[in-house]
């Protein structure tokens, strides 16, 4: 059966991938964004998980205005990296999992979830970036990826909760599918920031940091946050960070923190990141 | 029944609520149509032809011709959108940001390497600093 192995959150933020494909992740300014992660690439490589579960969020890129779905699961044989107005990233053409995909789709369907099913998608940075945080720049990514796009850009966008219900929904689809695969769960996006308005660079560490104090051992706490808390305390693009209960669902209930790391700022935003692996 | 709107009393930040989505769709798929190169290049010959053929209020094409983000927001501008006209720019979203708060860009930068903007203050319209 396919188990649920691990769990990764991280920030997504777009000027990281240029900065990786420029090679500039050496320079002071950067030197301790990256450093934070050369935990997880050495722990990754161990792991060798076969399928990366990748919740994030598209940035006005594959989607519109014209259709806004809620939550959508990439079933498609290959995402490629898409061209958000800078010519598309350097990167590796993306390789879906469409039997596994197809699964979770129906199963968590079948559990009441809502799920948009989508065979052609190209994936933007809120994707690739945390590929390229972790795996590096190697030719191919090294297993293959299920995106999960959320939507957390046009109101009303999902709440914590229903977001934590939807993972361990994720979780019983996972568990139920046949064929022998290691299979980790990224959340991604955050910490606090904001981009617009006479508010924007607003940065709440204090918060942030109370945030990843609970994700391992009391994400119940943090799914009854509402939106307006988000927006007060983490600014209206910190909001994202709902996407991450949805990881949280998908581990179980006991989780042990492998790896954490924080840091301010990376342009506008507030990096986090953890490794949970999953205990039961 | 209006929309209930919690976030309302929170300074200097616009929810991208249904109203705005609303009022902002041509402004916003105008941004989206920058994401093709030979729209750019039509916009960069004839900016004002270009947007005269997006069905939007004069105030929104007066805003984007002024590359006026705040102006964009307040009329239905999202920063994700808005986003593929700085782009096109060859401008970031520190440029745009910091052009909304009204600082010089190096003072906005010089404010996120010092931890960024303070939440103290910043959490309730008329709030004591
Ligand atoms: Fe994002």
């Amino acid at each position: 059966m396919a188990r649920i192995t691990a769990g990764v959150t991280t920030s997504h933020i777009p000027l990281i991938g240029r900065v990786i494909d420029t090679g500039e992740t050496e320079t002071p300014y950067w030197k301790p964004v990256f450093d934070g992660y050369d935990f997880t690439k050495r722990w990754i490589e161990k792991e060798q998980p076969d399928v990366v579960f990748l919740v994030y969020n598209d940035h006005a890129t594959a989607f519109d205005m014209r259709m806004i779905p809620t939550f959508a699961i990439g079933c498609a044989e290959e995402f490629p990296p898409a061209d958000e107005g800078y010519g598309p990233r350097p990167v590796p053409v993306v390789e879906g999992a469409p039997e596994l995909a197809w699964h979770i789709a129906q199963s968590v369907i079948e559990q009441d979830f809502d799920l948009t099913i989508i065979n052609e998608m190209a994936v933007d940075h809120g994707l690739t970036v945390p590929l390229s945080l972790v795996f590096g720049q190697p030719d191919a990514w090294p297993c293959r990826i299920i995106p999960f796009p959320v939507n957390v850009v046009v109101y009303p966008v999902p709440s914590g909760r229903r977001c934590f219900k939807l993972g361990k929904a994720i979780r019983t689809a996972i568990e139920s599918f046949d064929e022998d695969l290691n299979v980790q769960v990224w959340g991604t996006g955050g910490m606090s920031h904001q981009l617009q308005g006479t508010r924007a660079g607003l940065i709440n560490q204090e918060w942030d940091k109370r945030f990843l104090d609970r994700l391992a051992d009391n994400p119940e706490e943090l799914a009854e946050i509402p939106h307006v808390e988000y927006i007060r305390e983490a600014g209206s693009e910190g909001i994202e960070l709902v996407m991450w209960l949805i990881m949280r669902g998908a581990l179980g209930d006991k989780v042990k923190e492998l790896h954490r790391h924080y840091h301010v700022p990376a342009s506008n935003t507030a990096v986090g990141h953890m490794v949970l692996e999953a205990v039961d | 029944m209006a929309l209930f709107k919690p976030y309302a009393d929170i300074p200097g930040t616009t929810v991208f609520d249904a109203d705005m989505a609303r009022k902002g769709y041509h402004l916003n798929q105008f941004c989206m149509s920058l994401m093709k190169e030979e729209n750019r290049q039509r916009f960069r010959a004839d900016e004002r032809a270009y947007v005269d053929e997006w069905p939007m209020t004069e105030a929104q094409k007066q805003a984007v011709l002024d590359r006026d983000y705040t102006r964009m927001i307040a009329n239905g501008g999202n920063v994700y959108f808005l986003s593929k006209l700085f782009a096109s720019d060859g401008k970031t979203f520190v440029h745009a940001a910091a052009s909304m708060t009204g600082m010089p860009e190096d003072e906005y930068k010089e404010m996120m390497l010092r931890g960024g903007r303070s939440p103290e203050g910043n959490r309730y319209i008329g709030e004591k600093k």
